[in-house]
């Protein structure tokens, strides 16, 4: 009976003392922005990798999804008599939700997780320590520029995701089920508001962004530096980071719109 | 050459992302149709607005002249104050003109529509409407009809 409260006990511990590091990790690579100015050219690099290349996989999911929003929205919509709002449905939906949520989502598969496979393979092959035996501070020189690389591309894709999604939304309704031209975007310029809906949907995406960069990076760093270890590391860096934006997406959503 | 390139292609994404941005901003949301504190604004009193909110739209003969910026209540005439603000190049607007509050389709949004008088003074900065037609309640019109159907009722009941 006691073993069975020594082991919860231990694993509340040990969860513990993993937000405990996960914090401090947070704090230093934060500082790291000091040693990081200077040499912009490390954080275009990890832009490159983490952003530029995540951008194909957004541009075509964005389009997708808009495309499925005009069709689904027609459906409804139609049944009232009103499809001229289709425009604002597929707008608001992209803007405020789905543009930050799915791109954070994407990003944690895509850029996420390979950034904890970078890491954690770094330090299973000691190349963390070989840096600092060589003075040099890997969070300062490795994790840093990752994670604000993160921090500034997350926007920029969601943006992306949510214009190219209302451009699909404009050419399967528009183009495909007949809803009128002037209709869909007049309705829509009225209704979707700059600071309502649009500031909010972008520091949805800041909030994202350094959430998924930090559980990345996080789980990364704090790997079992072995093959198992990095596998698992991957993993949880993925479960993670779905868990936190789509519970923090509905935080978020509550405290802006919620009022 | 290889960072270059790199730069090139960093440069490229980070464009990309703020056009995306403008986008949004520009065709998508209303940032481009705010019209900033030019024009001036008229107040107008009612006694009952409905669902009217401010940034709602006023407009004459169908075309959108302005807009709500405030709602207020006046505690001691017990009417509720609103004030439209008008886009500047709209001075031409008869200062005896009525407000309305129309809704738009059947379960649309309220919006001010302005009749116009036929004065020959324009409405200027902080003019008052003096004429002015509440929002339609829906509540209070199915109420009329069951209390006259009731009357009529009772009419035919009573010889």
């Amino acid at each position: 009976m006691l073993d069975l409260f020594a082991r919860f006990g231990r694993v509340g511990l040990a969860s513990l003392e993993r937000l405990g590091r996960g914090h401090l990790l947070l704090l230093q690579i934060l500082l790291g922005l000091t040693s990081l100015l200077p040499r912009l050219k490390l954080l275009a690099a990890q832009i490159h990798s983490i952003g530029v290349r995540t951008t194909t996989i957004i541009v075509v999911s964005g389009l997708f999804v808009g495309m499925v929003l005009g069709l689904q929205g027609y459906y409804v919509l139609s049944q009232f008599g009103a499809e001229d709002s289709l425009g604002v449905m597929v707008a608001a939906s992209l803007v405020r939700e789905l543009g930050p949520v799915v791109t954070a989502l994407l990003f944690a598969g895509r850029a996420g997780s390979a950034l904890t496979a970078e890491i954690g393979l770094m330090k299973a092959t000691e190349q963390l320590s070989g840096l600092e035996m060589m003075a040099v501070d890997p969070i300062r020189r490795i994790l840093s520029p990752r994670f604000y690389a993160g921090f500034i591309s997350m926007p920029l894709l969601a943006a992306m995701f949510s214009a190219i999604g209302v451009i699909g939304g404009y050419f399967v309704s528009v183009g495909l089920l007949g809803v009128d031209d002037g209709a869909f975007w007049s309705q829509m310029q009225a209704k979707i508001d700059w600071g309502e809906d649009v500031l909010n949907g972008v520091i949805k995406s800041f909030v994202f962004g350094f959430v998924c960069a930090w559980i990345a990076l996080f789980q990364g760093y704090d790997t079992i530096p072995t093959s198992a270890g990095v596998s698992q590391s991957t993993t949880r860096t993925v479960v993670h980071s779905a868990l936190a934006v789509l519970v923090l997406d509905f935080v978020l959503t509550a405290l802006m719109f919620g009022g | 050459m290889q960072t270059r390139q790199l730069e090139i292609t960093v440069g490229f994404f980070m464009a990309l992302g703020l056009v995306a941005l403008f986008f949004l901003a520009m065709q998508v949301s209303n940032l481009a149709s705010i019209s900033s504190d030019e024009g001036y604004t008229i107040t107008a009193r009612f006694d009952n607005i409905g669902g009217l909110k401010v940034r709602s739209p006023v407009s004459m003969a169908g075309v959108r002249v302005g807009r709500v910026v405030g709602i207020s209540y006046d505690q001691s005439s017990f009417e509720a104050v609103v004030t439209l603000a008008i886009d500047p190049q709209f001075n031409q607007i008869p200062d005896d003109s009525i407000a309305k509050i129309y809704t738009s389709g059947l379960l649309g949004e309220q919006y001010i529509g302005l009749d116009p008088g036929g004065s020959l003074e324009s409405l200027e900065q902080d003019s008052e409407l003096m004429m002015t037609q509440s929002a339609l309640v829906l509540e209070e019109i199915v109420g009329q009809f069951l209390f006259s159907k009731a009357e009529e009722n009772a009419m035919s009941d009573e010889p």
